[in-house]
């Protein structure tokens, strides 16, 4: 009864209370939005290391290490021995390793040197594997795999030339030109840095360097030349996997007092921890700023229903003379709040989602962010649950107001 | 008469809006008989409208008795005050008496929302309610079709109270309570609205309490009471009759 007349009401101020529920779900999209994002970029970075125990590289921080080698961002660390990492690779509790080799580029895409291992044990997205979409993996010291935005955005195809720079920079000064190496194949899209990745043999790496210093250095060129077939000199970091998860710090502690050199092996989830300590303060504030968009949200609900309750007085006296008691003047107003709010909370889960879906493709291939267009989540429950809350609350206040005024007006409100 | 039951009977009645404000009604004995016609004269602000909402049980007085129907409201609780209300008062303003944002039939139907009583009564012909205020608006010249389910913002102010007059009448109150319900009116439709709401009333056997400062009204009532010679408030002439909230 007394909601059926709330909802008639609402639609007898259709204007006031469509921008009402719109300012209310605009606030709602953003506070999800933001919420949905944080998650999903936790997510993404998580499934880029999926099925990696340890990551290994020379002595340096492990959120410097874990970025550079695993995200390609900022620069590599020094160099660590090939007979350094032999010697970890070689330990009975380790079941893989992926070496990997980074500084130079290509027109901005970083050159990663590996091996086949990486084809056969990287995971991504918790436990999938890298699928050729074109052509075949490298073999010789020419061969070149290239990820889907390398091939995509410079429009390269199996069989084309291509030629890397020394230095990550987009701009090089020193060319490979010497040695140029050969597309291969194409990755298909793994919403990972994988994509912007191109992927050649340690060996074809030493060639093209060992080529530079020949040019500079005679002696280097003798040696060079000599250990042309030998293994290659060092590597940049590599990727363990071990044999069984419990042995994942015994393992770290082992890498971490190796003799040879100074070495550094983080486990990926404890160093990714570190990495959302730190950009927690600024999801802090971006959600700080959502929720008080929604606080603004809610405001205007408060300010259209106080506005409109003066005019209503009059109404609130006829239905207290119909045998209204106050009570239900109050949960009448009530209502009313509970219905813009409600309605603001769905319209921001539609938008939310209909721009999940709209969106999905150009965040994946911008900033590399796989979105799952899933069912919210507890924590997304726990926000709408909060919003609802709230406007309750706030709705609590004109409803007071005019359980007051149906008292102290009864029926003689004259206008 | 003396056989007719009494519908209202005040004794003593004393009002003030707060224990230190001046009283504003103050009536020492009122009587009004079951189908009575009155008519309760006034100036504006006399106190009139006050004396209404103690009828209705929407106030509460400071001291004396005020029995409606037997019953003597002012021991009830409020909660049951409103349902005594609902129940078997009908009321009809002066104008804005619709609710704006329902239909003309929603708004007639209105009162059987609040009472179960006059909901099971106004569907007592097996009908059910919407078909009986149906046959009352047909009564008042109302039932067009197209009527029936237009916004009441659309209607003349005539019709509204019209309108008015079919909702206090669904479900039989016992009591209908007028208060200055033609003055919106020009003369010719002040006659015919007088000539039907004494119709339905006589018809469902209900009291009638008509007020109004148009003294010229009064001939065509069983009984008129000049509100000023019953009320004799010691406090101020110029008593505010509404409290700001």
């Amino acid at each position: 009864m007394i909601a059926g007349l709330a909802v008639k009401s609402l639609r007898n101020r259709k204007f006031t209370a469509a921008l009402t529920t719109l300012s209310i779900a605009l606030s709602v999209l953003l506070l999800l939005g933001v919420e949905r994002i944080r998650h999903e970029s936790r997510e993404s970075f998580t499934a880029t290391i999926s099925g990696t125990d340890l990551v290994v590289g020379a002595r340096t921080s492990p959120v410097n290490l874990l970025l550079s080698a695993v995200f390609h961002i900022g620069n590599a660390t020094n160099n660590i021995e090939w007979k350094s990492y032999r010697a970890i690779a070689d330990r009975p509790d380790v079941a893989w390793t992926i070496p990997l080799s980074l500084g130079d580029s290509h027109r901005g895409y970083r050159v990663l040197g590996t091996t086949p291992a990486y084809f056969e044990h990287l995971r991504f997205a918790r436990d999938r594997t890298l699928v050729l979409e074109q052509g075949r993996p490298f073999d010789g010291e020419q061969d070149a795999v290239l990820g889907a935005d390398v091939a995509q955005s410079l429009k390269y195809r199996v069989g084309d030339s291509i030629v890397i720079a020394h230095g990550a920079g987009d701009v090089s000064f020193t060319l490979h030109d010497e040695h140029p190496f050969r597309v291969t194949g194409i990755l298909a899209r793994t919403g990972t840095p994988v994509d912007r990745t191109v992927h050649v043999t340690l060996a074809g790496l030493d060639a093209v360097h060992k080529e530079v210093e020949s040019g500079e250095d005679p002696l280097a060129a003798i040696i060079g030349t000599r250990q042309r077939t030998d293994a290659p000199r060092a590597v940049t970091a590599f990727l363990v996997g071990l044999k069984s998860r419990g042995a994942a710090l015994s393992a770290q502690r082992a890498v971490n007092e190796y003799e040879g050199e100074p070495l550094t092996a983080v486990l990926p989830g404890v160093a990714l921890q570190e990495v959302w300590e730190i950009t927690g303060a600024v999801e802090k504030s971006l959600f700080a700023v959502s929720a008080l968009v929604v606080v603004v949200g809610l405001s205007g609900m408060l300010v259209s229903l106080l506005t409109s309750l003066g005019e209503r007085r009059r109404e609130m006296a006829v239905l207290r003379s119909l045998g209204a008691r106050p009570v239900q003047i109050f949960s009448l107003i009530l209502g009313e709040a509970a219905s813009l709010t409600a309605m603001g909370i769905m319209l921001g889960a539609i938008a939310l989602y209909a721009g999940l879906l709209a969106g999905r493709s150009w965040l994946e291939s911008r900033l590399g962010l796989y979105v799952a267009v899933s069912w919210p989540s507890a924590a997304e429950w726990e926000l709408v649950a909060l919003v609802a809350a709230a406007g309750l609350l706030i709705g609590l206040i004109p409803a007071w107001r005019s359980y007051r005024y149906s008292l102290a007006d009864g029926m003689i409100v004259r206008f | 008469m003396s056989v007719a039951a009494p519908v209202i009977e005040l004794s003593n009645v004393r009002f003030s809006w707060t224990a230190a404000s001046p009283v504003v009604i103050d009536i020492e004995s009122l009587r009004i008989d079951e189908a009575e016609r009155v008519f309760l004269r006034g100036p504006s602000g006399s106190g009139k409208s006050t004396l209404l909402s103690l009828l209705a049980g929407v106030m509460v007085p400071r001291t004396g008795g005020i029995r409606v129907l037997g019953q003597d409201i002012g021991r009830m609780g409020g909660a049951a005050r409103d349902r005594f209300r609902a129940d078997h008062i009908g009321f009809i303003f002066q104008m804005f008496n619709l609710i704006p944002y329902l239909s003309v039939l929603e708004n007639v139907c209105l009162p059987c929302g609040f009472s179960a009583t006059r909901g099971a009564r106004a569907s007592g012909g097996g009908t059910g309610i919407e078909a009986e205020a149906i046959r009352l608006l047909e009564h008042l010249d109302m039932a067009d079709a197209a009527l029936l389910r237009r916004s009441v913002n659309a209607l003349s102010v005539g019709q509204q109270q019209r309108v008015a007059a079919a909702r206090a009448l669904i479900g039989r109150p016992e009591l209908v309570i007028a208060d200055e319900p033609t003055s919106s009116l020009d003369e010719d439709r002040r006659a015919a609205f007088l000539d039907l709401l004494f119709r339905e009333c006589e018809q469902r056997h209900a009291t009638l309490i008509f007020v109004s400062h148009d003294a010229s009204l009064g001939s065509r009532f069983d009984r008129v009471i000049p509100f000023g010679e019953i009320n004799r408030p010691s406090g101020a002439v110029n008593a505010p009759d509404r409290r700001k909230p």
